[in-house]
């Protein structure tokens, strides 16, 4: 089974210190297609985040049985099978949120988050730890999608939970700024996705430097230099 | 008794940072005297607020990074990046536009690049880059010609205050070139368009070619002071002019001749004061000419078939990413080597 101090560590890596769109910087096609809204950010990563879940059970429950030489095929094919039937749930149940997402969620199989956590973690420990890893990599994927493309969707346009009604109808975003706000444009684009993604890179490491100063004796068993070392 | 002197190399003239700010200032006059005696003085107040919000900008970014206030703010640095911004800007555009600009090239291209000296990306061109891209409708309303606006009217229209009203704003005469061709789909050649249409002066747009002959007389004037090298501005111009003669003598129904390109839109502004930054320019004389010369082809090939009214910003930003491989390669032989290094 699981005891506290390795859930923690599992929580920790996925929601902070090896964070897949801030430290791992995987996925970043979605990452800047998708943002554009908070609404798309999160639904995004709450698809991501049941591929995840389930892969990495899929995969370790099977990791005496995979050849290792084949492998990486496996993985895709048990990746595969499990997003074409998300892809199928949001066309029958978010169907306007499925287009407006569009290729994104087929493209979630060549994503590189879910194919790293099979390749680094669940083909290497039990299904529950697997489990958890592929849940907590996705809650730290969720959050940062979430704080991006809110951001974007604030500074581009001045709404927020804009396209909110696509998942619960009825629902409506929020006018925050002006309506005659013009928005900057930038912001909404690729290249605007790319510069806030910086940004937040930047407060991650300067959070990280500001804890680091205040604790001088812990400075040393800082996150691991390589981003994919654990579990292995 | 031997005299033992400062050696003759020693003799030079100590030129400091703060210096050769000032004199760029004094050279940028003659064209904004032009501009404001010719567009309007609502230049005036763009320059005055984009100083303002430049030192505001400069002055938290050095406050955050701890550096010494008092040297970094005097050094004028700061002061010319926001000249050269309320110079490419719309002379008309809302007070917010300049600030949002001006604080992009301060606090985002300069200081987050590491402040004076280390950014790789012109501070004025990214915050022209950033905001065309941004607001593309303000950005390209230009005041119309003939719009007499006095001084407390255009201070009204910059401040929100006054409604914009459309027939005060007008095209560049660039983007009015591009614009026509396009909709006549070839029943309209460039010779009569140039001829007929007010917008176009004697030799380029009427008006703003009196403020690039400015900006020429100003950037001689530092060429003569020895404070920019010839190289680049050459390389920019020559550029430029040969793609627009090559073609002009190719078509010249469907292409303008190489004078209108040179006193259209930022050509002059950007041939002797964006192209000549001595930061995130080249620096060896052999680069600075390669460096002109491709941005200056580059602008021609944007502003003529790209969606943006100019191209001077683009081309410079692509040649910025260009230049530690141009440096790497055009060094100069050490002294006494034949071969290259």
């Amino acid at each position: 089974m699981i005891d506290r101090e390795q859930f923690r560590q599992i929580m920790d890596n996925g929601v902070w210190h090896q964070n897949a769109s801030l430290i791992q910087l995987l996925g970043l096609c979605p990452l800047l297609a998708v943002t554009t809204t908070l609404v798309n950010g999160v639904m995004l990563s709450l698809a991501t985040i049941i591929v995840m879940a389930v892969a990495n059970v899929a995969v370790a429950a099977l990791r005496n049985l995979i050849p290792h030489e084949i492998r990486i095929p496996v993985f895709i094919l048990v990746v595969a099978a499990l997003v074409t039937v998300v892809d199928l749930l949001f066309n029958a149940y978010f169907h306007e949120l499925y287009l407006v997402l569009g290729i994104f969620i087929p493209l979630i199989v060549t994503n590189c988050i879910v194919l790293a956590r099979v390749e680094a973690f669940a083909n290497k420990n039990p299904p529950l730890q697997s489990l958890l890893d592929g849940i907590f990599m996705g809650v730290g994927l969720l959050w940062t999608l979430a704080l991006l493309g809110g951001l974007r969707e604030l500074i581009g346009g001045g709404t927020l939970f804009s396209g909110v009604d696509m998942v619960f109808p009825g629902a409506q975003g929020l006018q925050l700024l002006p309506a005659d706000y013009p928005g900057f444009l930038l912001a909404i684009l690729p290249p605007g996705a790319f510069i806030l993604l910086g940004f937040l890179i930047a407060w991650k490491n300067w959070v990280e430097a500001r804890a680091a100063a205040r604790k001088p004796d812990s400075g040393a068993d800082q996150a691991s230099p390589l981003p994919l070392a654990d579990g292995a | 008794m031997m005299d033992f002197s400062t050696p003759p190399y020693l003799l030079q003239e100590r030129i400091s940072v703060r210096r050769v700010m000032v004199q760029v200032l004094l050279a940028l006059l003659p064209g904004v005297a032009a501009y404001v005696w010719l567009i309007g003085p609502g230049i005036v107040v763009q320059l005055v607020i984009a100083t303002l919000t430049a030192l505001a900008g400069e002055a938290l970014m050095l406050g955050l990074r701890r550096k010494p206030l008092a040297l970094f703010l005097s050094d004028g640095s700061a002061i010319v990046t926001a000249w050269l911004i309320a110079l490419s800007f719309p002379p008309l555009a809302p007070w917010w536009l300049i600030v949002v600009g001006t604080l992009l090239a301060i606090v985002v291209a300069k200081h987050l690049y590491g402040g004076l000296g280390q950014n790789p990306f012109n501070p004025a061109m990214v915050a022209f880059a950033a905001c065309i891209v941004s607001f593309p409708a303000l950005m390209s309303q230009w005041p119309a010609l003939g719009l007499k606006l006095g001084f407390l009217e255009q201070l009204q229209i910059i401040a929100g205050l006054a409604p914009r009203i459309d027939v005060m704003s007008g095209a560049t005469p660039l983007d009015a070139l591009k614009t026509a061709l396009k909709l006549s789909d070839g029943s309209i050649d460039v010779p009569t368009l140039l001829a007929t249409q007010e917008v176009f002066g004697n030799f380029a747009g009427r008006g703003w070619e009196w403020v690039a002959g400015g900006y020429l007389l100003g950037g001689l004037y530092l060429w003569q002071r020895k404070l920019i090298s010839w190289h680049a501005p050459f390389g920019f111009i020559l550029g430029l002019s040969l793609l627009a003669a090559a073609l002009w003598a190719w078509n010249p129904q469907q292409f303008a001749n190489p004078l209108f390109h040179l006193f259209s839109g930022g050509a002059l502004l950007g041939a002797f004061f964006i192209v000549t930054d001595p930061v995130s320019g080249c620096t060896t004389p052999k680069g600075k000419l390669i460096f002109g010369l491709l941005a200056g082809l580059l602008a021609y090939i944007i502003r003529v078939f790209g969606g943006f009214p100019d191209g001077v910003a683009f081309a410079v930003l692509l040649m910025n990413l260009c230049v530690p491989l141009i440096d790497m390669y055009s060094q100069p032989p050490v002294f006494g080597l034949k071969d290259e290094p």
